[in-house]
């Protein structure tokens, strides 16, 4: 005999619904909102910015210039800015474990309910 | 060869049109990518310098074409809408398939978030150059994500048409740049030598960290998939249009990066909104600062149109097989579109758009993306050992199998490294996300979800079952 599934009312699908929002908007927007996640890019400023002292040479002046930054005070924050790569190995593990044990997970999982689909697709008894 | 399965449920059902072709298939690919090369990829520059960028191209487009080729065979094979998520439903599993659909949609929605960001800095920068500072940029990007879902509501196939023609539009104004500058119509001279004085300002990690952004030069192609259903010849049209779409975007990116790269400070090109219509306005070509303005409009709205497109397709088809609840399942009785499901993603697209910087929701689409590439490795894997060659019929054979796969996979590996080089702390807030929504699926959801209708293709039974 075939899986019939219950059938779901109004209220319960609109409570699933409910559920992947609040998900989708917890996990995701809501540390970016609260500013817990952000690019590590952090501004190292000079004093008395040139565009020489910048590392910048008379084309790439001009270049700054026709984007409308002539100032090189401007354009300080955004030439020192740097990523900090350097990291330790427990979060790197942490991050690996993660992604490794979300794909087990999820394809363990998955082929329990597949032995289930064939099962029923493919034996005459259970259609 | 046993038991061969029988025809699907004879249950009647409005079903989508197949009205598209194989150029169609095409705009819907380079639509939704192009305007990675108009926003987006040169954050790559900014993760690792000039040369990390270019290496982060061409290391995503060898990523992309494994993707391609993969993709490719097992669309031809297993032609529905949804795509990939139709393809996990039937080789891996129900889980599998709800995560993939996930993937879909995040990844979607995410872009089309991004470019409605885009649309509204791009009209605010040009604002600003005429003299009106302080554009409020909200009700751009809202009328852009609004028109572009009524236009997805009212039918496929005007929605595609209109995509085809401006991404025409839009990859000929990259071409048009490119030409113009070589023939010297730029009034500052293009300058490489940051190559030199700064070659990798972060060392070799930079280059492994630019190919996080490197993957949003193409991110999206793999979408031409989600059209299954609607085109008249999918064995045909999906390969075809989908290697053709992936052959176009390694020039176009290329190109990108060299005009770029050349016409804009490297440390100015790594956090710029727009780079393309940055590197016309460095022309001083009026002409050419109008054609790239249009350009950047023309691709950010085919991919927004393309992204609204392929993400209601995969929640239309979670909602037809009760993943979601049923009622996203609906097609218009007079559109033929999945309506339902346009209409209920267009707040999720506008909560990022109006309330995340551009590089974090660029982050999050490249990160779903990401494990979807990741799932069509062992995908590809399952699909060959549960029917190999002889057992059904396919409409393409990607050759060289398994190293296809093993290439996408270490590539993927260090895509991954790359994100949380710089981006850890949203790739560690997805994976909770994808877990805590796997459990939720597995322990509930899956109990409204009819067990023998999960599988509909005509195959024999998979081996080792």
């Amino acid at each position: 005999m075939a899986y019939q599934p219950p059938k779901q009312g109004l209220a319960g699908q609109v409570f699933d619904v409910i559920t992947l929002l609040v998900l989708t908007v917890g996990a995701l927007y809501l540390p970016l909102y609260l500013g817990f996640a952000g690019a590590a890019k952090t501004p190292n400023p000079i004093a008395n910015p040139t565009w020489e002292a910048l590392g910048q040479n008379a084309t790439e002046a001009k270049q700054w210039a026709a984007i409308g930054i002539a100032d090189p005070a401007a354009a300080n924050d955004i030439i020192t800015a740097r990523f900090d790569y350097s990291f330790s190995w427990a979060p790197l593990i942490v991050m690996a474990v993660l992604v490794i044990g979300y794909f087990v997970l999820v394809v363990r999982l998955s082929d329990k309910e597949y032995r289930e689909v064939i099962e029923e697709r493919f034996d005459p008894k259970r259609r | 060869m046993a038991n061969v399965t029988m025809t699907a449920p004879a249950t009647e059902r409005l079903q989508l049109l197949r009205v598209l072709g194989p150029a169609h298939i095409w705009a819907l690919g380079v639509g939704i990518v192009l305007v990675g090369e108009y926003m987006g990829w040169n954050f790559s520059v900014g993760k690792g310098g000039m040369i990390a960028g270019l290496a982060a191209c061409w290391v995503a487009g060898l990523l992309y074409t494994c993707v391609a080729m993969i993709d490719s065979e097992v669309t031809s094979t297993i032609a529905a809408a949804g795509g990939q998520y139709a393809q996990a439903k039937h080789i891996v599993g129900p889980l599998m398939a709800f995560n993939v659909g996930l993937f879909l949609v995040m990844a979607y929605t995410m872009l089309e978030a991004a470019n409605a960001i885009t649309v509204g800095y791009l009209l605010d920068t040009v604002a600003g150059m005429m003299g009106h500072t302080g554009l409020n940029q909200k009700p751009f990007i809202i009328l852009s994500i609004m028109f572009l879902a009524w236009l997805n509501f009212r039918g496929v196939l005007a929605t595609l048409t209109f995509n085809l023609v401006i991404t025409a539009i839009a990859f000929l104004a990259i071409i048009a740049l490119f030409v113009s500058v070589q023939l010297g119509v730029s009034a500052v001279p293009m300058d490489f030598s940051a190559i030199t004085t700064s070659p990798l300002p972060y060392g070799w990690i930079g280059i492994v960290a630019a190919l996080h952004f490197g993957l949003w030069y193409y991110l999206g192609i793999e979408g031409t998939c989600q059209a299954a259903e609607e085109v008249r010849s999918p064995a045909r049209s999906l390969p075809y249009g989908t290697m053709a779409g992936i052959m176009t975007l390694l020039i176009a990116a290329t190109m990108t990066w060299y005009v770029c790269s050349g016409l804009l400070p490297w440390e100015y090109l790594g956090q710029a909104g727009t780079p393309l219509f940055d590197a016309a306005r460095v022309t001083g070509n009026t002409g050419l600062m109008v054609l790239l303005f249009v350009g950047t409009m023309f691709s950010t709205l085919a991919s927004a149109n393309g992204c609204i497109n392929d993400a209601s397709r995969a929640w239309f088809s979670m909602g037809r097989d009760r993943y979601l609840p049923s009622w996203f399942g609906a097609v218009h009785p007079v559109y033929r579109t999945p309506y339902r499901s346009i209409v209920f993603l267009v707040p999720i697209a506008l909560i990022f758009a109006l309330g995340a910087p551009l590089d974090q929701v660029v982050t999050f689409s490249i990160l779903s993306g990401l494990l979807g590439y990741t799932f069509m490795t062992f995908n590809m894997v399952m699909f060959r050992r549960k029917w190999p060659l002889d057992t059904i019929k396919r409409g393409y054979v990607h050759p060289l199998h398994p190293l296809p796969v093993i290439v996408l996979l270490t590539l993927c590996a260090a895509a991954y490294f790359a994100v949380f080089l710089g981006y850890g702390t949203q790739l560690s807030a997805m994976m909770c996300f994808y877990i805590v929504a796997s459990l939720w699926f597995h322990f509930r959801r899956y109990q409204f979800v009819r067990r023998g209708d999960q599988f509909t293709m005509p195959w024999p039974k998979p081996a080792g079952y």
